[in-house]
């Protein structure tokens, strides 16, 4: 099991960039540690920001520096920096158009037992719904390494969203699909007997996979499509894998509205309609446990899935 | 400063608030009590302070301004204008109207603008950024930015300060434009920041008052700021909500955002000429 998480995967490609890049800077908000930034700020001081516990001032402030040239990676949990610092994200960030990538670390139900105040299930939605802000949820280290790469390169503002704890490998070193805002098909299905589409993104590609195994093992051959470009979000990919389903499913560790699954059924309907069954989490307060006790209760996990399509294929 | 320039200065900020007037009764809406308490700061800073005009507007040296009370979007536009950003006849004529580039707070799109504001409590903090990325790069521009005391009640302008002041930005200049005035009443009514020179103090500034509606006297606030080496500066800019429009609205709240009827354009014309005529027989 890999026991890299994605935000350490962040800071290995900042800190191997910033040694040639100076305009590179992390800022953090007393959330260095959480963000698994210590080592940019021990190697990169003079490229490194600490505001405080002050997110609102942390994404100002990186707005600020960006329009003087640098790349501003702004750092904090995703619970706070998607919603306490909302409007200096839409205001500062994306209407003054601003080169800053906003990291949401520990996102989702990440948290696990600290409950609500620090879940982030409405960070896609809210994110989306800002014009000019792209929003991202990577599966795995090796395609967060190829995404804040290709971050790197432009400079538009852009929301990233990765867990708190290492996930399972969806890629390896030597085969990382990627390509910049388009999806990426991490099981292709039979293509003489296309049925079932599974459209993922972040942690949920892991079960999405697994779920794929069992049901193949049942002769039900499904394509798991890894919709890590939520926004702008690849509605080329999904009208083709989707051409001849019978049943899409989506899963996302996030609240049923305007999140992926809000995004599948809004693209679906308007193409090619057909059955759609939306995984997520519920609309209330998520149950107290870790992140895998809470995916377990909500059936966010492969048996879910299997279930969920059992039923309705 | 020359008296023939501070002649220069006044003249022109009393020509510019005629210009505000025009945006705003031609397009029906606009700030105008605020416009006319900060024009005296802008005046000062675009033709007196500031390293900044159209030509070097892109270079890496120059200094930055935010107008954060970004409801004064009409004097800072009529400021712009005046410097050649931008055509002041466009200007008066599409400000505000249907797909204007000139929205009715302040957007980066538009020659001159850096950034974007509006929603009040924004400007410091990104100042804070900008005056950080500068002291980073070792440049030895100077970053400005205008807030309304009003605008002091958002959490984010302190933690603005806080910042400035645990960085030590010295390149980092604040006015606030102190009119006493926001759209309810007095701010001391609204929310009373009782001692604010010492409250801004404590967040590691300099802090000076100054006749904000003086050019003078914030001439030389601004370059009394520039003196000090370990530490951002603050003018509390005392000015007087609607200065040069006569009795007919200075000081009076209703006019934050209050559009002139045919009566009052007259008169605040008027009061705008006979203040004119004042300065020049100085």
């Amino acid at each position: 099991m890999n026991n890299i998480p994605n935000r350490q995967a962040i800071c290995d490609v900042l800190m191997e960039n910033a040694k040639k890049d100076k305009d590179i800077v992390a800022l953090c908000s007393d959330s260095r540690g959480s963000a698994s930034m210590t080592p940019f700020f021990k190697a990169f001081p003079k490229q490194s920001v600490e505001v405080g516990i002050a997110e609102q001032n942390l994404v100002s402030i990186g707005a600020g520096m960006a329009h003087m040239g640098k790349k501003a990676y702004c750092f904090s949990p995703a619970c706070f920096i998607s919603t306490r610092s909302y409007e200096q994200a839409k205001v500062d960030v994306a209407y003054s158009n601003t080169n800053v990538k906003l990291i949401g670390i520990s996102g989702g139900v990440s948290y696990g037992a600290l409950g609500m105040s620090h879940h982030s299930a409405q960070d896609i939605a809210a994110m989306s719904a800002i014009p000019n802000m792209r929003v991202y949820l990577p599966s795995d280290r090796f395609q967060t390494v190829k995404l804040i790469e290709a971050l790197l390169e432009d400079e538009k503002p852009a929301y990233v969203r990765v867990g708190r704890n290492p996930v399972e490998d969806i890629y390896s070193e030597e085969n990382i699909p990627f390509e910049m805002d388009k999806a990426t098909i991490a099981r292709f299905g039979s293509k003489k007997d296309k049925k079932l589409v599974i459209v993922a993104c972040g942690e949920m590609l892991s079960p999405a996979l697994r779920a794929g195994e069992i049901l193949a093992e049942k002769n039900i051959m499904s394509t798991v499509i890894d919709m890590y470009c939520i926004k702008p979000f690849d509605s080329e990919s999904l009208i083709k894998e989707a051409e001849d389903a019978d049943l899409i499913v989506s899963i996302e560790e996030h609240a049923p509205f305007g999140g992926l699954g809000a995004n599948v059924a809004s693209v679906i309907s308007a193409n090619k309609p057909c059955k759609i069954i939306q995984m997520a989490l519920p609309d209330d307060h998520v149950i107290t446990g870790k992140s895998k006790e809470v995916f377990d209760y909500y059936g966010l996990n492969a048996e879910g899935i299997v279930e969920r399509v059992l039923k309705n294929i | 400063m020359e008296k023939s320039k501070v002649k220069e200065l006044k003249l022109k900020a009393f020509d510019l608030r005629k210009t505000v007037v025009e945006m705003i009764v031609k397009s029906g809406g606009g700030h105008i009590g605020g416009d006319f308490s900060v024009m005296e700061t802008l005046v000062e800073l675009y033709f007196d302070q500031m390293n900044i005009s159209p030509e070097n507007k892109d270079d890496k040296d120059r200094d930055l301004f935010v107008m954060s009370k970004g409801h004064s979007v009409e004097s800072y536009y009529a400021v712009l204008a005046a410097k050649g950003f931008f055509d002041e006849k466009e200007l008066i004529n599409s400000f505000s109207r249907f797909g204007s580039k000139f929205i009715g707070h302040p957007n980066n799109e538009i020659d001159g603008v850096e950034m974007n504001s509006g929603s009040l409590g924004h400007g410091l903090p990104v100042s804070v950024g900008m005056a950080l990325a500068c002291k980073m790069d070792d440049r030895k521009n100077r970053v400005y930015v205008v807030m309304g005391d009003g605008e002091l009640a958002e959490g984010s302008v302190w933690e603005g300060f806080m910042a400035a002041g645990h960085y030590g930005l010295s390149n980092l200049c604040a006015v606030v434009d102190k009119n006493n005035l926001q759209i309810s009443g007095r701010t001391d009514d609204v929310m009373n920041h009782k001692n604010l020179k010492a409250q801004i103090e404590s967040f590691g500034w300099n802090v000076m008052e100054a006749d904000g509606n003086d050019i003078e006297a914030m001439h030389d606030a601004f370059e009394k700021a520039k003196e000090v080496k370990d530490k951002p500066s603050c003018i509390i800019a005392n000015t007087i909500k609607g200065f040069g429009g006569g009795e007919v609205m200075e000081n009076i709240y209703s006019w934050h955002h209050h559009v002139p009827n045919e009566d009052e354009y007259k008169e605040i014309m008027k009061n705008i000429d006979a203040r004119r005529e004042a300065i020049i027989n100085e």
